[in-house]
């Protein structure tokens, strides 16, 4: 008798993602088909206009994916150069001793402070010395915005690349010092080629978490609709229009913002699938 | 064992039931949604409300879109609106009546270093969020200000990115005085602003302004005087430069308004008179019977509405920096709450 009210409750369960799951993308799609039919598909995505005066009103979405994408590259390239280091610290150099402990438990603690607190600290510290060094002359803009970004995908990036650096075998590790390479010949020939894959696809995880990243980005960005000329200037990403807009939005402009849900979340999706399929791969070799 | 656990859930359960409903005194409770700029004021005023009588009110600050939307759904008993309703939104719904609870005004708030007053005029504000007027040392800019060496910077104006009464307010003004801004930009809740930066929220919009040197925002009177930063005068129609004031404030309403107080206030031609100013409304449906709304209800609202308009409250709204509303405005909003029916019976005698 337990065994089957638990057999049923497990069932239960189980089922109910997924129908959430579903039933999300049908009202995306469902709320987002108004805009669609408006202005047509293509015609949305690729139109970088955002007039909301009324009678005049034209949506398209360009500026905000070309803001993500940019956000989220940049924030990529910024992280390589403080998450591979540490990766390679607590996975290969100091493996095990209590200083890579220590090193990796400080990292993992960046992934769980709350994403409000990288953005004040961003708009309170950060923007200032972004202004003094000339790198953004409204403090506030893409460049800014990325930079906080990647120090914010670090763990996500290094904590995952490090696993599967541990994982290289040790026997081509030492067959390699056998034969009288150096240490960064190792990681070079040896670790790199082995956890190249595994690496990759942490990388990819961490876009993922990038892309949708809304408080931090909103309180940096600057929040303005047009397309961003250049990095210092300001923008807006997909999430951060949706974030700012939708108190007040209704009728076509809703329709609008959710098309633009609907775009963040197959642009996600189709990233985290990609990260997904290659550390699968990366862990059958 | 399973035993235990099924009437610890029931109990649970029971506790939560019984909890709900053991709430419900002899007193009606009445909800109601939308503007967050008179949020300060309602929250003070509600709960006063509260404890001289039998009746609660909750207000949820979802923004003034979002409480019309809910009062055509029926699901409030009242509506928070900074902006009147237009005349094709009256059409789209019953016949509703606006009641003006307390009046604002959008400042212009600035960042200029070692510099203490301000003064503009309202082509010259249109011209610096148009993106026309760049540098701080403008012709125009230093003109308004004989006084004042203004440094050669370049001028960041910062505005909300969310939708907002305030832009709407400040927009309207705008468009009243300059050509320019009314055919290129125009007024509504959100704008295309095509210079700047913009944040959420008045907080976000004064952040911006307090961490940004040479930087000039428009902000909610109420949130910029209990912050105390620095904001300019503006000329009005007069040619008077008027530091915004609850008193300057007040004065912009003191001119003649329509029986039923749906007027823009911005640039009146008073004396005195702050030409950004506002004023805030509650809206309610002129039918009270709705949503199997009863008679008691319809008697609570108007009695609730009554007590907001009273001269003990109309004072309170200094203390929370809003401007309390002129005589004329609360006489005619007092006879406009007579023509509340229930059922088409007046319920005010």
């Amino acid at each position: 008798m337990q065994d089957k009210i638990f057999k049923a409750l497990l069932i239960i369960s189980a089922i109910i993602i997924p129908v959430i799951g579903v039933g999300i993308v049908f009202s995306l799609v469902n709320d987002a088909s108004g805009a669609f039919e408006h202005f047509g598909f293509w015609n949305f995505i690729f139109s970088d206009e955002w007039v909301t005066t009324a009678g005049k009103e034209k949506y398209g979405a360009l500026p905000f994916i070309t803001g993500t994408l940019l956000t989220t590259l940049l924030a990529l390239l910024m992280c390589i150069p403080f998450s591979l280091p540490v990766a390679l610290f607590t996975g290969e150099y100091f493996k095990g001793k209590k200083v890579a402990t220590i090193l990796s438990t400080v990292v993992d603690l960046l992934a769980g402070i709350p994403s409000i607190i990288y953005g004040l600290w961003g708009f309170y510290a950060l923007r200032h010395v972004f202004m003094h060094l000339n790198l953004s002359p409204q403090g506030s803009g893409i460049l800014t915005a990325a930079f906080v970004l990647a120090i914010m995908i670090v763990p996500y990036a290094a904590s995952l690349s490090a696993e599967f650096i541990k994982m290289v075998p040790s026997d081509l590790k030492e067959g390699a010092y056998a034969m009288g390479a150096t240490r960064a010949e190792v990681i070079r020939r040896v670790v790199f080629p082995m956890a190249g894959s595994g690496i990759f696809s942490a990388y990819i995880l961490a876009i993922g978490r990038a892309l949708g990243e809304t408080m931090t980005v909103t309180m940096l960005i600057g929040n303005t609709n047009q397309m961003p000329e250049t990095l210092r200037t300001t923008g807006n990403t997909m999430a951060s229009i949706i974030a700012n807009q939708f108190g007040e939005a209704d009728g076509l402009k809703l329709s609008s913002l959710i098309a633009i849900g609907l775009l963040l979340f197959l642009i996600t999706a189709i990233i985290n699938m990609i990260g997904k399929i290659l550390i699968r791969r990366a862990q059958h070799v | 064992m399973k035993k235990i656990y099924l009437s610890l859930i029931a109990g649970v359960f029971a506790a939560i039931v019984s909890s709900c409903g053991g709430q419900k005194s002899n007193g009606v409770e009445l909800t109601g949604a939308g503007a967050t700029f008179p949020l300060p004021f309602y929250t003070m005023s509600f709960d006063s409300y509260g404890t001289t009588g039998n009746n609660k009110v909750s207000y949820g600050g979802i923004g003034s879109g979002g409480g019309v939307r809910n009062l055509k759904d029926g699901i409030v008993d009242f509506a928070g609106s900074d902006a009147f309703l237009s005349d094709k939104e009256m059409s789209e719904m019953k016949p509703v009546v606006h009641i003006p609870t307390c009046m604002g005004a959008v400042v212009l708030a600035y960042n200029l270093p070692e510099i203490s007053a301000l003064n503009l005029s309202g082509d010259v504000i249109a011209d610096i969020f148009a993106g026309k007027i760049t540098k701080w040392n403008d012709e125009r800019l230093q003109k308004l200000n004989p006084d004042t060496k203004l440094p050669e910077k370049d001028i960041i104006p910062a505005y909300r990115s969310d939708g907002s009464g305030t832009t709407f307010v400040f927009t309207d003004y705008l468009s009243k005085v300059s050509e320019d801004w009314k055919n290129n930009f125009g007024c509504g809740k959100t704008v295309d602003f095509k210079v700047g930066q913009a944040a959420k929220g008045n907080p976000g919009v004064a952040g911006i302004i307090r961490q940004t040197p040479y930087s000039i925002g428009y902000i909610g009177s109420e949130y910029a005087f209990a912050q105390k930063i620095p904001y300019a005068s503006v000329m009005n129609v007069r040619g008077e430069l008027v530091t915004p004031s609850t008193e300057s404030i007040s004065a912009a309403a003191a001119g003649e308004i329509p029986q039923d107080t749906r007027c823009s206030i911005t640039n009146a031609n008073a004396a005195g008179a702050y030409p950004i100013s506002c004023f805030t409304w509650l809206i309610i449906y002129k039918e009270q019977n709705y949503s199997d709304r009863t008679i008691e209800q319809a008697k609570a609202t108007l009695d609730m509405l009554q007590y907001m308009l009273s001269a003990d409250v109309q004072k309170t709204t200094e203390t929370v920096h809003y401007a309390p509303l002129p005589q004329s405005a609360i006489d005619k909003s007092l006879q406009n709450l007579k023509e509340v029916t229930f059922d088409g019976q007046a319920i005010l005698k």
